[in-house]
């Protein structure tokens, strides 16, 4: 064929499409740019009112102090009060989604029939779609008064049927992510694995959860930053009661609950009351950064990368 | 079917009427075939004969396929390998396999050998055992300085001879080979050819290869297989490389290994 026939045939649009591209380009960006804004944004405030509030109250006190009383005359500022009820309520939490997950996560990715895996895991999934607040009444009408039978001097709003049913709200998240990191890892390595005389327990423990555990431990860190953040399950189960203790029968307050608590009363904003919410949320913050930087560091090294 | 009347070696494996169905598909029927011991057997064919299919029966790796079935008897060692009775995992420690493309573990190089050895409850030295192996696997002399390293840090050629040194260390009768070289490139094939000719002094060797003259220059036997018009894969011919790539019987296995299939 000759060469003016060929460019005669073929006239493709590029001057329009490149104007379209750039544009979409622009666009895509500064939807992703306000998602960065926005955490910038947060931070920003949390760190200002913060800043305020350490001016009033010192920051010695605010580590040291052993009650937390900011609404009373003589108010104290004790955060490690909040902090010992979120980490007790978190700890419950996790001891019942991060085995009951990931056992979840091997048996449907490991075990089951295709049948059975294609009902299980959206099952599971519509367990993370009830709302927070049924689970916090479930466990204040349901489950407390079942412990209070077994368990004597547990108290009608307690750290223990809060936990426990925070773990089974986050249990999906550990499960489905879980899976999904262990069902990716290439059929190639399991095979390899049983060509050398590895029986499929030793072929999940040894080959296919090492080569998932980034996906693994990413669900974790999920799960944990969750119960942390949790607060209906915890505001309505475990109580408003600030005390330093590790008692699972007692009612304790999270430091989510005490900023639910502050923002339903009327603290006049720039009262002390009102900057005491960003003092809190700004160790709640402080507390999952770290947690992310811990896995982060975890997962580098101690994962084994296959592709 | 053509199957050279008396085969005149010592057989290790005895396949006899295998035919393998993946639910209702019959995808192998009805073959006959029987591995000559410390020789290397080439099985040939197209693709979707079921070349790959019959050789993960040796091992029963076809076990982990949903809806796999075999039928018929492979015999090994006086056992069928399809007995109730037997123990794949044991099946496997005895029938070694190396795939189409490399797949060591994201372990060490040390860990990617020594893992086999361990989980089979190995009494020896293990130090030792990875040395041997990685030295019958002729990848020694370019790892010992490094066996800290990923097993996935080294080339595509060295990852697959670390797959037979891996393989190798769990000291099998039988190693399986699925188109070990058919993600390598020509330099690192010819290494892979080089060190079969050394590995069947001591072991017997399958392999299914894609290229015909990788198994006309490494192989003492040869099996072709084909498919029918309901691409039900079938053994056509078995014999003696020379004969089957010299004077084949069957039509088919002459278009096939001179390069004239349709």
């Amino acid at each position: 064929m000759s060469k003016v026939g060929h460019s005669e045939r073929w006239k493709p649009k590029r001057s329009l499409s490149r104007w379209s591209e750039r544009a979409i380009k622009f666009i895509f960006g500064a939807f992703a740019l306000i998602s960065i804004a926005t955490t910038l944004g947060i931070i920003l405030s949390l760190v200002f009112e913060t800043i305020e509030f350490f001016q009033e109250v010192p920051i010695g006190r605010f580590l040291t102090d052993t009650e937390w009383t900011p609404l009373f005359a003589n108010p104290k500022y004790g955060i490690f009060v909040l902090i010992s009820a979120t980490f007790l309520t978190s700890v419950i939490a996790l001891l019942v989604a991060i085995p009951v997950g990931l056992m979840t996560a091997i048996y449907l990715s490991e075990h089951a029939s295709q049948q059975t895996r294609r009902y299980l895991k959206p099952a599971l999934e519509v367990l993370a779609g009830v709302p927070t607040v049924v689970y916090g009444y479930f466990a204040l009408l349901f489950v407390t008064p079942i412990l209070q039978i077994v368990i004597p001097g547990l108290e009608v709003f307690n750290a223990l049927s809060a936990g426990l049913i925070m773990g089974i709200a986050i249990l999906p998240t550990v499960a489905s992510l879980s899976e999904d990191a262990i069902y990716a890892v290439p059929q190639s390595l399991r095979q390899g694995a049983y060509a050398l005389g590895a029986t499929k327990q030793e072929t999940i423990q040894n080959v296919v959860l090492p080569a998932a555990l980034s996906g693994i431990v990413a669900s974790v860190i999920l799960a944990i930053a969750r119960a942390v953040g949790e607060t209906m399950i915890v505001t309505i189960a475990a109580g408003q009661n600030p005390r330093l203790t590790l008692d699972p029968r007692l009612s304790v307050q999270t430091m989510t609950a005490f900023i639910v608590q502050v923002s339903l009363g009327d603290a006049p904003t720039a009262s002390l009351e009102y900057k005491t919410i960003f003092a809190v949320g700004m160790t709640l913050f402080l507390i999952t950064l770290i947690l992310n930087m811990v896995s982060f560091w975890f997962v580098n090294r101690f994962r084994e990368k296959y592709d | 079917m053509q199957i050279d009347a008396v085969i005149d070696e010592e057989t290790v494996l005895q396949v006899e009427n295998v035919s393998v169905y993946y639910g209702a598909f019959p995808a192998l029927r009805g073959v006959y075939l029987e591995i000559p011991k410390n020789k290397i057997t080439a099985l040939i064919g197209p693709s979707g004969c079921g070349k790959s299919t019959l050789l993960r029966c040796l091992n029963r790796l076809n076990d982990f396929i949903l809806g796999a079935r075999v039928e018929g008897r492979v015999r090994f060692g006086g056992m069928n390998l399809y007995d109730k009775s037997v123990d794949p995992v044991e099946v496997r420690r005895r029938i070694g396999m190396v795939f189409q493309v490399p797949n060591p573990f994201p372990k060490s190089i040390y860990e990617n050998i020594a893992y086999g050895a361990r989980i089979n409850g190995y009494q020896g030295n293990v130090d030792e055992l990875v040395e041997i192996a990685l030295k019958d696997a002729a990848l020694w002399d370019e790892v010992k300085d490094k066996l800290k390293n990923s097993g996935l840090s080294l080339s595509g050629g060295q990852q697959q001879r670390l797959c037979i040194a891996r393989a190798l260390a769990i000291e099998p009768e039988v190693l399986l080979m699925d188109e070990p070289c058919s993600a390598l490139d020509p330099i690192s094939t010819g290494r892979i050819e080089e060190l079969m000719h050394e590995l069947k002094q001591k072991y017997t060797i399958v392999i299914v290869t894609h290229n015909i003259q990788q198994a006309a220059r490494i192989s003492s036997y040869t099996a072709f297989f084909s498919t029918d018009e309901s691409r039900t894969g079938q053994m056509v011919e078995f014999g003696p490389t020379t004969r089957i790539f010299g004077q084949a019987n069957d039509p088919r296995t002459r278009d096939y290994v001179e390069g004239r299939f349709g």
